[in-house]
Protein backbone atom coordinates (compact mmCIF):
# COMPACT_ATOMS: atom_id res chain seq x y z
CA UNK A 1 0.00 0.00 0.00
CA UNK A 2 1.72 3.23 -1.23
CA UNK A 3 1.81 5.84 1.28
CA UNK A 4 -0.44 8.59 -0.06
CA UNK A 5 -3.06 6.10 0.25
CA UNK A 6 -2.03 5.27 3.85
CA UNK A 7 -2.22 8.89 4.56
CA UNK A 8 -5.82 9.50 3.03
CA UNK A 9 -6.99 6.53 5.05
CA UNK A 10 -5.56 7.65 8.29
CA UNK A 11 -7.89 10.87 7.84
CA UNK A 12 -10.86 8.56 6.51
CA UNK A 13 -10.89 6.09 9.58
CA UNK A 14 -10.54 8.83 12.10
CA UNK A 15 -13.60 10.60 11.08
CA UNK A 16 -15.32 7.63 10.06
CA UNK A 17 -15.00 6.03 13.79
CA UNK A 18 -15.48 9.57 15.49
CA UNK A 19 -18.74 9.48 13.80
CA UNK A 20 -19.93 5.98 14.70
CA UNK A 21 -18.81 6.90 18.06
CA UNK A 22 -21.09 10.20 17.97
CA UNK A 23 -23.57 8.17 16.22
CA UNK A 24 -24.59 6.02 19.67
CA UNK A 25 -25.40 9.45 21.46
CA UNK A 26 -28.44 9.14 19.46
CA UNK A 27 -30.93 9.07 21.77
CA UNK A 28 -28.96 9.04 24.83
CA UNK A 29 -27.71 12.37 24.74
CA UNK A 30 -28.60 14.69 28.20
CA UNK A 31 -30.68 16.94 26.23
CA UNK A 32 -32.33 17.68 23.06
CA UNK A 33 -30.06 20.21 21.61
CA UNK A 34 -27.09 17.91 22.50
CA UNK A 35 -28.54 15.17 20.98
CA UNK A 36 -28.86 16.96 17.53
CA UNK A 37 -25.43 18.50 18.42
CA UNK A 38 -23.68 15.52 18.65
CA UNK A 39 -26.04 13.93 15.70
CA UNK A 40 -24.94 16.35 13.02
CA UNK A 41 -21.53 16.55 14.17
CA UNK A 42 -21.40 13.09 13.70
CA UNK A 43 -23.14 13.39 10.13
CA UNK A 44 -20.51 16.24 8.61
CA UNK A 45 -17.64 13.50 10.24
CA UNK A 46 -18.78 10.74 8.18
CA UNK A 47 -19.79 12.93 5.39
CA UNK A 48 -15.90 13.97 5.27
CA UNK A 49 -15.52 9.76 5.66
CA UNK A 50 -17.61 9.56 2.10
CA UNK A 51 -15.22 11.64 0.53
CA UNK A 52 -12.37 10.43 1.26
CA UNK A 53 -12.66 6.97 0.99
CA UNK A 54 -14.11 7.74 -2.43
CA UNK A 55 -10.75 9.14 -2.94
CA UNK A 56 -8.86 6.07 -1.06
CA UNK A 57 -10.41 3.65 -3.01
CA UNK A 58 -9.96 5.67 -6.54
CA UNK A 59 -5.64 5.74 -5.10
CA UNK A 60 -6.15 1.88 -4.57
CA UNK A 61 -7.17 1.07 -7.99
CA UNK A 62 -8.49 -1.84 -7.21
CA UNK A 63 -12.41 -0.31 -7.68
CA UNK A 64 -13.17 -0.57 -4.20
CA UNK A 65 -16.19 2.26 -3.63
CA UNK A 66 -16.32 4.06 0.37
CA UNK A 67 -18.86 1.47 1.42
CA UNK A 68 -16.52 -1.52 0.46
CA UNK A 69 -13.75 0.34 2.56
CA UNK A 70 -15.76 0.94 5.58
CA UNK A 71 -17.37 -1.86 5.59
CA UNK A 72 -15.55 -4.69 3.99
CA UNK A 73 -12.11 -4.19 6.24
CA UNK A 74 -11.28 -5.46 9.37
CA UNK A 75 -9.78 -3.63 12.58
CA UNK A 76 -5.75 -3.86 11.70
CA UNK A 77 -6.75 -2.32 7.95
CA UNK A 78 -8.46 0.46 9.99
CA UNK A 79 -5.73 3.45 10.36
CA UNK A 80 -7.71 5.70 12.42
CA UNK A 81 -6.31 7.32 15.88
CA UNK A 82 -6.86 5.18 18.82
CA UNK A 83 -7.92 8.56 20.38
CA UNK A 84 -11.73 8.53 18.71
CA UNK A 85 -11.77 4.61 19.25
CA UNK A 86 -12.45 5.16 22.86
CA UNK A 87 -15.56 4.84 24.51
CA UNK A 88 -17.94 7.63 24.72
CA UNK A 89 -18.14 7.45 28.58
CA UNK A 90 -20.44 10.59 30.05
CA UNK A 91 -21.17 13.33 28.11
CA UNK A 92 -17.95 15.22 29.61
CA UNK A 93 -15.50 12.44 28.61
CA UNK A 94 -17.58 12.81 24.88
CA UNK A 95 -16.71 16.01 24.81
CA UNK A 96 -13.19 16.30 25.83
CA UNK A 97 -12.36 13.69 23.11
CA UNK A 98 -14.01 15.59 20.72
CA UNK A 99 -12.02 19.01 21.64
CA UNK A 100 -8.45 16.97 21.30
CA UNK A 101 -9.28 15.87 17.46
CA UNK A 102 -11.36 18.94 16.84
CA UNK A 103 -8.26 20.94 17.50
CA UNK A 104 -6.01 18.76 15.56
CA UNK A 105 -8.49 18.66 12.53
CA UNK A 106 -8.93 22.42 12.63
CA UNK A 107 -5.13 22.69 12.26
CA UNK A 108 -4.75 20.00 9.74
CA UNK A 109 -7.84 20.76 7.22
CA UNK A 110 -6.04 24.57 7.70
CA UNK A 111 -2.90 23.31 6.32
CA UNK A 112 -3.81 20.45 3.81
CA UNK A 113 -6.07 23.18 1.65
CA UNK A 114 -2.85 24.45 0.55
CA UNK A 115 -1.83 20.70 -0.28
CA UNK A 116 -0.08 19.94 -3.59
CA UNK A 117 -3.03 16.77 -3.80
CA UNK A 118 -5.67 18.95 -5.11
CA UNK A 119 -8.56 16.58 -4.18
CA UNK A 120 -7.09 16.36 -0.90
CA UNK A 121 -7.07 20.42 -0.62
CA UNK A 122 -10.67 20.66 -1.72
CA UNK A 123 -12.03 17.98 0.01
CA UNK A 124 -10.23 20.06 3.15
CA UNK A 125 -11.50 23.35 2.24
CA UNK A 126 -15.02 22.02 2.69
CA UNK A 127 -14.35 19.82 6.11
CA UNK A 128 -12.34 23.00 7.63
CA UNK A 129 -15.62 24.95 7.73
CA UNK A 130 -17.56 22.16 9.78
CA UNK A 131 -14.45 21.34 11.43
CA UNK A 132 -14.66 24.89 13.24
CA UNK A 133 -18.29 24.84 13.75
CA UNK A 134 -17.28 21.53 15.72
CA UNK A 135 -14.40 23.05 18.00
CA UNK A 136 -16.84 26.63 18.86
CA UNK A 137 -19.04 23.28 20.23
CA UNK A 138 -17.00 21.38 21.86
CA UNK A 139 -15.02 24.17 23.57
CA UNK A 140 -17.80 25.96 24.60
CA UNK A 141 -18.82 22.53 26.55
CA UNK A 142 -15.14 22.19 27.83
CA UNK A 143 -15.16 25.91 29.41
CA UNK A 144 -18.90 25.36 30.90
CA UNK A 145 -18.28 22.08 32.25
CA UNK A 146 -14.62 22.53 33.48
CA UNK A 147 -15.64 26.16 34.78
CA UNK A 148 -19.24 24.43 36.25
CA UNK A 149 -20.11 22.49 38.94
CA UNK A 150 -17.71 20.72 41.61
CA UNK A 151 -18.88 17.22 39.80
CA UNK A 152 -18.54 18.64 36.27
CA UNK A 153 -15.39 20.14 36.67
CA UNK A 154 -13.85 16.92 38.95
CA UNK A 155 -15.64 14.40 35.60
CA UNK A 156 -14.04 16.56 33.03
CA UNK A 157 -10.51 16.76 34.08
CA UNK A 158 -10.80 12.82 34.95
CA UNK A 159 -12.02 12.07 31.36
CA UNK A 160 -9.03 14.39 30.18
CA UNK A 161 -6.18 12.78 32.58
CA UNK A 162 -7.53 9.52 31.22
CA UNK A 163 -7.36 10.73 27.51
CA UNK A 164 -4.28 12.94 27.49
CA UNK A 165 -2.30 9.37 26.60
CA UNK A 166 -3.90 8.88 23.21
CA UNK A 167 -2.97 12.90 21.79
CA UNK A 168 0.52 11.53 21.37
CA UNK A 169 0.09 9.62 18.57
CA UNK A 170 -1.26 12.89 16.73
CA UNK A 171 1.99 13.97 16.82
CA UNK A 172 4.12 11.23 16.32
CA UNK A 173 5.83 11.33 12.99
CA UNK A 174 6.16 8.21 11.15
CA UNK A 175 7.55 7.34 7.83
CA UNK A 176 4.08 7.63 6.07
CA UNK A 177 3.83 11.11 7.98
CA UNK A 178 7.61 12.34 6.66
CA UNK A 179 7.22 10.92 3.05
CA UNK A 180 4.13 12.96 2.64
CA UNK A 181 5.26 15.88 4.18
CA UNK A 182 8.24 16.29 2.15
CA UNK A 183 6.12 15.50 -1.09
CA UNK A 184 3.84 18.55 0.10
CA UNK A 185 0.92 16.59 0.13
CA UNK A 186 0.45 16.62 4.01
CA UNK A 187 2.02 19.42 6.94
CA UNK A 188 4.60 18.81 8.97
CA UNK A 189 3.65 17.40 12.44
CA UNK A 190 6.08 18.75 14.21
CA UNK A 191 4.63 22.21 12.67
CA UNK A 192 1.53 21.35 13.78
CA UNK A 193 2.20 20.64 17.47
CA UNK A 194 2.74 24.09 19.07
CA UNK A 195 -0.55 25.33 16.97
CA UNK A 196 -2.90 22.53 18.42
CA UNK A 197 -0.92 22.85 21.85
CA UNK A 198 -1.82 26.70 22.56
CA UNK A 199 -5.16 26.15 21.07
CA UNK A 200 -6.03 23.57 23.61
CA UNK A 201 -4.08 25.25 26.29
CA UNK A 202 -6.47 28.39 25.91
CA UNK A 203 -9.28 26.23 26.34
CA UNK A 204 -8.12 24.52 29.17
CA UNK A 205 -7.53 27.71 30.99
CA UNK A 206 -10.50 29.29 30.63
CA UNK A 207 -12.32 25.71 32.11
CA UNK A 208 -9.74 26.28 35.02
CA UNK A 209 -8.60 22.52 33.82
CA UNK A 210 -5.00 21.24 33.98
CA UNK A 211 -3.03 20.45 31.08
CA UNK A 212 -1.98 16.37 32.21
CA UNK A 213 1.42 15.23 31.86
CA UNK A 214 2.69 14.29 28.64
CA UNK A 215 2.87 10.22 28.53
CA UNK A 216 5.93 8.31 27.59
CA UNK A 217 4.73 5.86 25.59
CA UNK A 218 2.39 6.46 22.09
CA UNK A 219 -0.57 3.78 20.55
CA UNK A 220 -0.12 3.76 16.38
CA UNK A 221 -4.15 3.12 15.60
CA UNK A 222 -2.61 5.29 12.69
CA UNK A 223 -0.45 2.11 11.53
CA UNK A 224 -3.57 -0.59 12.43
CA UNK A 225 -2.55 -1.27 15.67
CA UNK A 226 -5.90 -1.11 18.30
CA UNK A 227 -6.90 -0.75 21.08
CA UNK A 228 -9.55 -3.58 22.41
CA UNK A 229 -12.26 -0.79 21.70
CA UNK A 230 -12.28 -0.76 17.82
CA UNK A 231 -13.34 -4.02 17.20
CA UNK A 232 -16.42 -3.48 18.90
CA UNK A 233 -17.46 -0.42 17.53
CA UNK A 234 -16.87 -2.30 13.88
CA UNK A 235 -18.63 -5.29 14.77
CA UNK A 236 -21.97 -3.24 15.50
CA UNK A 237 -20.87 -0.81 12.43
CA UNK A 238 -20.40 -3.68 9.37
CA UNK A 239 -22.76 -6.29 10.91
CA UNK A 240 -25.80 -5.59 7.77
CA UNK A 241 -23.25 -5.53 5.55
CA UNK A 242 -21.12 -8.43 6.22
CA UNK A 243 -24.14 -10.23 7.06
CA UNK A 244 -26.25 -9.71 3.94
CA UNK A 245 -23.45 -8.87 1.55
CA UNK A 246 -25.07 -6.76 -1.10
CA UNK A 247 -27.94 -5.22 0.85
CA UNK A 248 -29.63 -2.03 -0.36
CA UNK A 249 -32.64 -0.26 0.08
CA UNK B 1 -40.66 4.43 -28.70
CA UNK B 2 -37.76 6.33 -28.57
CA UNK B 3 -34.41 5.06 -26.27
CA UNK B 4 -33.36 7.62 -23.70
CA UNK B 5 -29.56 8.05 -26.07
CA UNK B 6 -31.39 8.80 -29.06
CA UNK B 7 -33.22 11.24 -27.75
CA UNK B 8 -30.78 12.75 -26.22
CA UNK B 9 -28.58 13.19 -29.11
CA UNK B 10 -32.02 14.45 -31.59
CA UNK B 11 -32.33 16.93 -29.21
CA UNK B 12 -35.33 16.26 -26.81
CA UNK B 13 -38.47 17.37 -27.77
CA UNK B 14 -38.99 20.46 -24.81
CA UNK B 15 -35.73 21.49 -25.33
CA UNK B 16 -35.78 20.75 -29.13
CA UNK B 17 -38.04 23.12 -29.60
CA UNK B 18 -37.06 25.84 -27.15
CA UNK B 19 -34.11 25.62 -29.10
CA UNK B 20 -34.74 26.83 -32.34
CA UNK B 21 -32.74 29.30 -33.24
CA UNK B 22 -31.24 29.97 -30.18
CA UNK B 23 -28.44 27.49 -29.71
CA UNK B 24 -26.45 26.50 -26.49
CA UNK B 25 -27.59 29.49 -24.05
CA UNK B 26 -31.06 28.90 -25.15
CA UNK B 27 -30.71 24.96 -24.07
CA UNK B 28 -28.84 26.30 -21.12
CA UNK B 29 -31.64 28.59 -20.11
CA UNK B 30 -34.14 26.27 -20.27
CA UNK B 31 -32.37 23.78 -18.35
CA UNK B 32 -31.55 26.81 -15.47
CA UNK B 33 -35.76 26.84 -15.48
CA UNK B 34 -35.83 23.73 -14.95
CA UNK B 35 -33.36 23.43 -12.10
CA UNK B 36 -35.22 26.83 -10.46
CA UNK B 37 -38.36 24.18 -9.95
CA UNK B 38 -36.46 22.00 -7.74
CA UNK B 39 -37.29 22.23 -4.32
CA UNK B 40 -35.02 21.51 -1.49
CA UNK B 41 -36.48 18.28 0.05
CA UNK B 42 -35.50 19.51 3.64
CA UNK B 43 -36.59 23.26 3.09
CA UNK B 44 -39.33 22.99 -0.09
CA UNK B 45 -39.58 27.08 -0.25
CA UNK B 46 -36.30 26.81 -1.75
CA UNK B 47 -34.96 25.75 -5.04
CA UNK B 48 -31.54 24.82 -5.58
CA UNK B 49 -30.86 27.60 -7.47
CA UNK B 50 -31.74 29.57 -4.58
CA UNK B 51 -29.52 27.97 -2.48
CA UNK B 52 -26.79 27.90 -4.72
CA UNK B 53 -25.71 24.56 -4.87
CA UNK B 54 -25.83 24.29 -9.03
CA UNK B 55 -22.36 24.88 -10.17
CA UNK B 56 -22.58 24.45 -13.81
CA UNK B 57 -25.12 24.04 -16.32
CA UNK B 58 -23.54 23.09 -19.81
CA UNK B 59 -23.62 20.18 -22.71
CA UNK B 60 -19.48 19.19 -23.11
CA UNK B 61 -17.55 17.86 -25.81
CA UNK B 62 -19.21 14.09 -24.83
CA UNK B 63 -21.98 15.53 -26.81
CA UNK B 64 -23.99 15.59 -22.94
CA UNK B 65 -25.79 18.03 -20.54
CA UNK B 66 -23.63 18.52 -17.16
CA UNK B 67 -25.00 19.81 -14.22
CA UNK B 68 -22.89 20.69 -11.45
CA UNK B 69 -24.11 19.94 -7.93
CA UNK B 70 -22.03 20.91 -4.93
CA UNK B 71 -23.02 19.96 -1.31
CA UNK B 72 -24.14 22.00 1.27
CA UNK B 73 -22.96 19.87 4.38
CA UNK B 74 -20.14 17.03 3.57
CA UNK B 75 -22.85 14.44 5.30
CA UNK B 76 -25.84 16.20 4.46
CA UNK B 77 -28.62 13.30 3.72
CA UNK B 78 -30.90 14.97 1.47
CA UNK B 79 -27.90 15.46 -1.14
CA UNK B 80 -28.49 11.98 -2.72
CA UNK B 81 -32.31 12.51 -2.59
CA UNK B 82 -31.69 16.20 -4.52
CA UNK B 83 -29.55 14.04 -6.83
CA UNK B 84 -32.72 11.80 -7.91
CA UNK B 85 -34.80 14.75 -8.15
CA UNK B 86 -32.85 16.68 -10.46
CA UNK B 87 -32.33 13.33 -12.68
CA UNK B 88 -36.60 13.03 -12.66
CA UNK B 89 -36.93 16.93 -13.47
CA UNK B 90 -34.61 16.66 -16.55
CA UNK B 91 -35.71 13.54 -18.20
CA UNK B 92 -39.46 14.74 -17.51
CA UNK B 93 -38.24 18.10 -19.13
CA UNK B 94 -36.58 16.11 -22.21
CA UNK B 95 -33.17 16.07 -20.86
CA UNK B 96 -32.98 12.57 -20.48
CA UNK B 97 -28.97 11.39 -19.74
CA UNK B 98 -27.64 14.03 -18.02
CA UNK B 99 -24.57 13.37 -16.23
CA UNK B 100 -24.86 15.21 -12.52
CA UNK B 101 -20.93 16.28 -11.91
CA UNK B 102 -20.05 16.56 -8.10
CA UNK B 103 -18.20 19.74 -7.61
CA UNK B 104 -16.59 20.49 -4.23
CA UNK B 105 -14.48 23.46 -4.92
CA UNK B 106 -15.25 26.25 -4.24
CA UNK B 107 -17.09 24.99 -1.16
CA UNK B 108 -20.53 26.04 -0.34
CA UNK B 109 -21.19 28.79 2.27
CA UNK B 110 -23.79 30.54 3.16
CA UNK B 111 -23.43 33.34 1.08
CA UNK B 112 -24.18 31.29 -2.12
CA UNK B 113 -27.80 31.36 -1.16
CA UNK B 114 -29.15 34.03 -3.47
CA UNK B 115 -31.38 37.49 -2.18
CA UNK B 116 -34.43 35.84 -3.34
CA UNK B 117 -33.44 33.01 -1.25
CA UNK B 118 -32.78 34.79 1.78
CA UNK B 119 -36.33 36.72 0.97
CA UNK B 120 -38.26 33.17 0.73
CA UNK B 121 -36.92 31.43 4.17
CA UNK B 122 -37.85 35.07 5.79
CA UNK B 123 -41.29 34.60 4.73
CA UNK B 124 -41.52 30.92 5.71
CA UNK B 125 -39.81 31.27 9.32
CA UNK B 126 -36.54 30.57 8.89
CA UNK B 127 -33.98 33.60 9.55
CA UNK B 128 -31.40 33.82 6.91
CA UNK B 129 -28.27 33.93 7.58
CA UNK B 130 -27.37 36.94 9.48
CA UNK B 131 -23.93 38.11 7.54
CA UNK B 132 -21.27 37.33 5.45
CA UNK B 133 -19.30 34.22 6.71
CA UNK B 134 -16.11 36.46 5.37
CA UNK B 135 -17.55 39.61 6.60
CA UNK B 136 -14.66 41.19 9.31
CA UNK B 137 -16.79 41.19 12.21
CA UNK B 138 -17.08 37.62 12.07
CA UNK B 139 -13.33 37.21 12.25
CA UNK B 140 -13.27 38.99 15.38
CA UNK B 141 -15.44 36.75 16.58
CA UNK B 142 -18.15 39.34 17.35
CA UNK B 143 -21.72 38.31 18.48
CA UNK B 144 -24.28 38.03 15.39
CA UNK B 145 -28.02 39.48 16.22
CA UNK B 146 -30.64 37.02 14.24
CA UNK B 147 -33.98 39.19 13.96
CA UNK B 148 -37.31 37.40 14.49
CA UNK B 149 -38.08 35.94 11.22
CA UNK B 150 -41.72 36.67 12.44
CA UNK B 151 -41.95 39.94 14.22
CA UNK B 152 -38.58 41.68 13.65
CA UNK B 153 -37.45 42.05 16.80
CA UNK B 154 -33.79 41.89 17.29
CA UNK B 155 -34.07 40.31 20.98
CA UNK B 156 -33.55 36.99 20.29
CA UNK B 157 -31.75 34.40 21.92
CA UNK B 158 -29.46 30.77 20.62
CA UNK B 159 -31.19 28.07 21.84
CA UNK B 160 -28.83 25.22 20.22
CA UNK B 161 -25.90 25.73 17.70
CA UNK B 162 -27.58 22.74 16.04
CA UNK B 163 -30.90 22.49 14.25
CA UNK B 164 -33.48 20.05 12.91
CA UNK B 165 -31.43 19.64 9.56
CA UNK B 166 -27.13 20.27 9.43
CA UNK B 167 -28.08 23.66 7.91
CA UNK B 168 -30.08 25.39 10.79
CA UNK B 169 -29.39 26.21 14.38
CA UNK B 170 -31.79 26.89 16.65
CA UNK B 171 -33.03 30.65 18.51
CA UNK B 172 -36.36 31.79 20.35
CA UNK B 173 -37.43 35.21 20.26
CA UNK B 174 -37.72 36.62 23.26
CA UNK B 175 -40.60 39.34 22.41
CA UNK B 176 -42.63 37.24 20.77
CA UNK B 177 -41.21 34.22 22.60
CA UNK B 178 -41.44 32.34 18.73
CA UNK B 179 -39.28 29.77 18.39
CA UNK B 180 -37.22 29.49 15.13
CA UNK B 181 -34.58 28.14 12.71
CA UNK B 182 -31.53 30.26 12.02
CA UNK B 183 -29.92 29.17 8.86
CA UNK B 184 -26.47 28.66 9.76
CA UNK B 185 -23.58 30.94 8.36
CA UNK B 186 -20.89 28.78 7.85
Amino acid sequence: MNARLRYVLRLADTSLVLGQRLGEWVGHAPALEEDLGLANTALDLIGQARMLLTYAGELEGRGRSEDDLAMGRDQSDFLNFALVEQPNGDFGRTIVRQLLLDAFQLEVYEALQRSSDARLAEIAAKALKETRYHFRYSAGWVVRLGDGSEESHRRVQSALDDLWRFTRELFAEDDIDREMAAAGVAPSLAELQPRWSSRIDEVLQEATLTRPADAPYSWFGKRGEHTEHLGYLLAEMQFLHRAYPGASW
Amino acid sequence: MVVAADRESAAPPTAGSQAVGGGAATREAAVWRVLEAVQDPEIPVLSIVDLGIVRHVEWRDDGRLHVGITPTYSGCPATEVIRSLIEHALSRAGFANAVLDNVLSPPWTSDWLTEKGKQKLRAFGIAPPAESVSSVRRLFGAPTVVPCPKCGSRATERVSEFGSTPCKAHYRCTVCLEPFDYFKCI
